[in-house]
């Protein structure tokens, strides 16, 4: 195992379980998410890749198992229980109101109102206030717009997601997850939201990115947890292996042991060409 | 790069209300050119007169469609709250405040229902009104007696009652509306609460992942409307002097109209309650100027429906190139 014995993971994970029936979803997964990488969570569809981050987000209540958050134990029972305790997560398709503009986006959900009477009795929104944070927050992640009062439906793709990825970062004090960020994105869109998630990493915040995208992965992970079978198979550094096997891990041609990939099915991995 | 802020004629021309105050101030001038008695101001408060009532039903319909729902019950809870207020205050020997405050009651609680059976039950907004306009119509009928309730009390018609501004005699009923659809205005886009509204049409999944309770906004909605079509029904029986079962059996789909002749999507998320404004007072200019011209009734509400098809289109249309 490459994790680093020293620190204590932010976000973790111990023998987390979920059940529908009789399919089972998380067959005792463990995570472990150090302070300060970007770990990206890959695997193949049903390996439980997704079961595993709605368990972390608090969109699903896992049957067994425990989450812990800086060492301590905790339980999310919604993803507004998750948010509460600096975890937030960029939806794929779910990050952004089209009709409201950059600065509601940014503050929905947890205005500021102006001070006094104006806000306390009237309920003003002080939207000054939330255009200039809002703006900084853009700049922070070098994320270029003409206006912050145009709706978000007026964006292209790729600032629309950084409109998602600036207001996770604004709140999240200890973890922001991304949900197939540059999915729906083109190459150089794709690129602009790769190096903001860099950004977020440098500042301080940790990232947890889901995503089918292996050279994406490869570009900005620190480590990669490879999932299968609704557990974790395998943590990795993506320097220490080529796409060609981690795509072996995660399809079971390959088992890491040691820091080495070995073969464990010789079929499967002739199939591949990897024997 | 630099981030700018839309200059104001900017924000003029790209607001959704553009289009529809164009019309409206189109129509304006084709009448004025047209009647002699059009640019009068005596007109002009006939004209706010004839639309205050649908336009306040409007007010709660343009909430409810922001939310990307619909209400076809306001104009029967509207008839039904002008009943109980006269009602009760004529034989029911209420204190005229009292009717009216459980006038307003009622009307509430019928939003209420209306929002709970949405939020609760999952019903689509068109089938839950659908099914309330044809309870409360009847509960009408049933409780009026079919009968309709005169000799009101003085207080229960005083929004009727005019005062003057310049040589115009200008109803506080007039004045109510207004106020109302400033107050609206004010809490759609300047309070948090509103810009929920607004995110909950666009998407309640997207609104519910950011934290806001989604279901209690939508009750709350409903629930509101219901107030503000009580507000209608006080409105109404200061306008005609009674408390008549058969009122308000178009106005469901008046306010329909006017929400989105003001450019309101239908689908939820984007429009202003200024524009809902805007929307009724196209029909109201609409029908006044045709009638000084003497085009018979029936083409106005011609003229009227191809207005709406039009509104439609163009909000379609617009969306479309967005995308």
């Amino acid at each position: 195992m490459t994790t680093p014995a020293s620190a204590t993971p932010v976000l973790q994970a111990r023998g987390l379980v979920k059940k529908y029936g009789h399919v089972t979803a998380l067959d005792g997964a463990d995570f472990d998410l150090m302070p300060g990488e970007v770990l990206a969570v890959i695997g193949d569809n049903g390996a439980g890749k997704s079961s595993l981050i709605k368990a972390l987000t608090g969109a699903l209540q896992p049957d067994a198992g425990e989450i812990l958050l800086d060492g301590s134990p905790v339980r999310f029972r919604s993803p507004i229980d998750a948010r509460r305790h600096g975890i937030e997560t960029v939806y794929q398709d779910l990050a952004v109101a089209a009709s409201l503009d950059i600065a509601t986006n940014m503050f929905l959900g947890r205005e500021l109102r102006k001070p006094g009477i104006l806000g306390s009795v009237f309920r003003l929104l002080d939207k000054k206030r939330m255009r200039e944070e809002s703006a900084r927050h853009m700049a922070d992640l070098k994320i270029g717009l003409r206006s912050l009062t145009q709706p978000v439906e007026s964006l292209s793709g790729g600032q629309r997601q950084g409109v998602a990825v600036a207001r996770a970062v604004a709140w999240a004090t200890h973890v922001v997850v991304m949900d197939e960020p540059t999915a729906a994105l083109g190459v150089k869109e794709s690129g602009q939201v790769l190096d903001m998630i860099k950004r977020v990493r440098d500042g301080g915040t940790p990232v947890v990115l889901i995503s089918h995208n292996m050279p994406h992965v490869f570009e900005i992970a620190d480590r990669v947890h490879i999932q299968r079978l609704g557990r974790r198979v395998a943590q990795i550094k993506p320097g220490d292996h080529d796409m060609a096997e981690v795509v072996a891990i995660m399809t079971g041609a390959l088992q890491v042991s040691e820091g080495k990939a070995v073969v464990a099915d010789q079929d499967a991995a002739e199939a591949i060409g990897l024997s | 790069m630099a981030v700018m802020e839309a200059t104001l004629p900017r924000r003029l021309i790209t607001t959704p209300v553009a289009g529809p105050l164009a019309a409206l101030v189109l129509a304006c001038l084709f009448f004025g050119l047209n009647t002699g008695q059009f640019f009068t101001g005596p007109n002009f408060s006939l004209i706010i007169q004839q639309v205050m009532v649908v336009g306040t039903l409007a007010i709660g319909q343009t909430l409810i469609i922001l939310t990307a729902g619909i209400d076809l019950s306001n104009g029967a809870i509207m008839a039904f709250g002008g009943i109980v207020m006269t009602k009760l205050a004529v034989t029911g020997g209420l204190p005229p405040l009292l009717a009216i405050a459980a006038g307003l009651a009622v009307c509430s609680a019928f939003g209420l229902v209306n929002g709970l059976l949405v939020t609760r039950i999952s019903l689509p907004p068109f089938i839950v009104t659908l099914g309330m306009l044809n309870v409360v119509f009847a509960l009408t009928h049933i409780y009026s007696g079919e009968q309709t309730v005169t000799g009101l009390p003085p207080l229960l018609t005083v929004l009727g009652q005019t005062f003057q501004v310049g040589q115009t005699n200008v109803t506080y009923g007039s004045l109510l509306t207004i106020l109302l659809f400033v107050l609206f205005a004010y809490m759609l886009g300047s309070t948090a609460w509103g810009k929920h509204v607004y995110a909950l049409g666009n998407s309640p999944e997207v609104a519910r992942l950011t934290g806001i309770r989604t279901r209690r906004l939508t009750v709350g909605v409903y629930t509101v409307a219901g107030l503000v079509y009580g507000i209608a029904a006080l409105l109404l029986i200061s306008r005609t002097g009674v408390g008549d079962p058969q009122a308000g059996q178009t106005d469901n789909l008046d306010s329909i109209t006017a929400v989105v002749l003001g450019g309101t999507s239908l689908f939820g998320g984007r429009g202003l309650v200024i524009g809902t404004l805007v929307g009724a007072l196209i029909v109201g200019v609409f029908r006044n100027g045709l009638q000084l011209m003497g085009v018979p009734s029936i083409y106005q509400t011609l003229i009227t429906g191809v207005l709406v098809i039009l509104a439609v289109a163009v909000d379609q249309l617009s969306r479309r190139r967005n995308r």
